[in-house]
């Protein structure tokens, strides 16, 4: 049995000519949750965009769940939500419709929805706090509610690995708690998560472990960065909000933009 | 009732019945997917389709059907590429269909003006009985097929990327839904014309989300839409004598303008605001023909 739900070794993407991932090693283990962090461009969407299947990786090799990437198939056990600033397209649809579209990877084709798949889509739809809005345009919703559709969607297919591209972007801070919430039990339930981000904010506590990119290689493995900016500043007097995490272990390497220690 | 008793008329209803239903059907995903011009360009393409029948002295509908599989099929395959540029190639390959009909029909003996206005505006009387086989087995080909693949396509035309992530098969179900969208131009042709057939395939779909909140509302509202105004346009071509395709349109359009005003009254009494009454000339103006 093979633990490892990504195993990627010296994974190289190039895009447009360009090489954007330069030789990266990342492993994610059976009920991990790994953030991906760094700054713009350093490539940790084309990551995960290229771990999904959205892009070929032009070097190196992915494994997913054991099995070759190219020889893959169960794509239900992977749940992705992609960086989107809508859930909307050019026809009405509702949340429901959208949601249900994530349970897809998992019907058989010309088969109805059975009663597992519309329980699977009630839990979805109550965990992002949606099951009231259900049958609300998509359209209608905040940019925040929208994102939180994208999540229920991937979750609609119950997958193993959620792989999250930006879950905070645009939703405000009330909602990033909610989030860290609802994440917090998927990863609780045995869900592996691999998310991107630019801060984690009130989902530091969950992360098992932080990878930071650089430039398109890694800079830095370890525990995630308490904090980054000016909050890193020597006389900055560190608050944490959360007590259980005071005794936050040193990480292994400080991310380059962080500063001198 | 005294249009019935015209075969003619009989065939262009049933023609009209069948477009009515495969035009807004597979113009919901084209709309959805923000293809909303792809008929045009299908159409443009099917003109050359049609000529080289004339020229070749096979069924102008068989040819236009293969000339217009093959176009949206280039069509699909250009988009995907999605190299800058793109739309350019898109262009040219519109341009081409129109000249390449116009050209390829001066030099058949057998095709004249009158018969290129007819493909491209539709025309009544020109419903074989062999063309209602033709329309009738295509119509149900696209119904049946985007019956049986409703929900991926659905899933594709919603957000391909996250399609292709859950391992949906999306270069085939494209290449399916540019086929079905050819086959409805040339289920379209003789009723409403090469050049307004996208209308019939985007006015009904635009009508229906004035009103709606669900996919599935507004796919099934804009059949009925589809129907209505077909039905309704071919016979207002026999009245007036006119090309169907314009009156077709023209219904369609004031249908839509209807549905605008009914759509902003809707949302006015849902947001509680009470003074929206100012509209009400407007919208009787925009009622009357």
């Amino acid at each position: 049995m093979n633990p490892r739900v990504i195993d990627l070794t010296r994974g190289e993407v190039v895009l447009d000519g360009r090489r954007i991932l330069r030789g990266v090693d990342l492993v994610v283990e059976a009920g991990e949750t790994v953030a991906l962090l760094g700054p713009n461009g350093s490539g940790k969407t084309t990551l995960v965009r290229a771990i999904v299947g959205l892009h070929k990786l032009s070097g190196g090799s992915l494994f997913l769940f054991g099995v070759p990437a190219g020889r893959f198939r169960d794509w239900w056990r992977i749940g992705y939500v992609p960086q989107r600033v809508t859930a909307a397209s050019g026809v009405p649809a509702t949340v429901r419709e959208v949601v249900r579209s994530g349970r897809l990877p998992r019907m058989r084709r010309f088969h109805r929805a059975g009663p597992a798949a519309e329980a699977a889509l009630a839990r979805a739809l109550d965990a992002v706090g949606l099951a009231e809005r259900a049958r609300d345009s998509v359209a209608d919703l905040s940019g925040g509610q929208q994102q939180r559709v994208l999540i229920a969607r991937a979750l609609a297919g119950e997958p193993d690995l959620l792989v999250l591209d930006e879950p905070l972007a645009g939703v405000d801070l009330d909602r990033q708690e909610s989030f860290a919430e609802i994440l917090g039990a998927m990863a609780a339930a045995g869900t592996t998560v691999l998310l991107v981000a630019h801060e984690l904010g009130p989902l530091e506590p969950l992360v098992d472990r932080a990878v930071t990119l650089s430039a398109g290689r890694v800079a830095a493995v370890g525990l995630p960065p308490p904090a980054s900016g000016h909050h890193a500043h020597p006389d900055h007097d560190h608050v944490h909000p959360h007590a259980d995490r005071a005794q936050v272990p040193p990480i292994l390497a400080p991310p380059p933009w962080a500063g001198p220690p | 009732m005294t249009v019935l008793s015209y075969d003619f008329m009989q065939r262009a209803l049933v023609a009209a019945l069948l477009v009515g239903l495969a035009a807004p059907a597979v113009g919901t995903f084209l709309v959805q997917r923000r293809l909303a011009l792809m008929g045009d360009g299908i159409g443009h393409v099917a003109l050359t389709g049609v000529a080289l029948g004339f020229l070749l002295g096979v069924a102008p509908l068989i040819t236009a059907m293969f000339a217009a599989v093959a176009g949206a099929v280039a069509i699909e395959l250009i988009r995907a590429r999605g190299r800058t540029g793109g739309d350019v190639a898109l262009a040219l390959l519109f341009y081409g269909g129109i000249a390449g009909g116009v050209l390829l029909i001066g030099l058949s003996s057998g095709g004249t003006s009158g018969t290129l206005l007819s493909y491209l505006f539709g025309s009544l009387t020109s419903v074989s009985p062999g063309d209602l086989t033709v329309i009738a087995v295509l119509a149900g080909a696209v119904l049946v097929l985007l019956a049986g693949f409703g929900r991926e396509m659905f899933a594709v035309c919603h957000d391909e990327e996250y399609a292709r992530a859950s391992g949906l098969p999306v270069r085939a179900l494209t290449l399916m839904l540019a086929a079905t969208a050819a086959l409805t131009v040339t289920v379209a042709m003789r009723v409403v014309g090469l050049l307004l057939v996208s209308a019939l395939m985007v006015v009904p779909v635009a009508t229906a989300q004035q009103l709606t909140r669900s996919f599935r509302t507004t796919l099934l509202a804009s059949l009925g839409l589809g129907v209505a105004v077909s039905v309704a346009g071919v016979l207002v071509a026999f009245q007036a004598d006119v090309a169907p395709g314009a009156s077709i349109v023209v219904l369609a359009l004031g249908g839509f303008a209807v549905a605008v005003g009914m759509g902003a009254l809707l949302r006015r009494r849902r947001s509680g605001d009470a003074s929206g009454l100012e509209e009400d000339p407007a919208l009787a103006a925009e009622r009357e023909p």
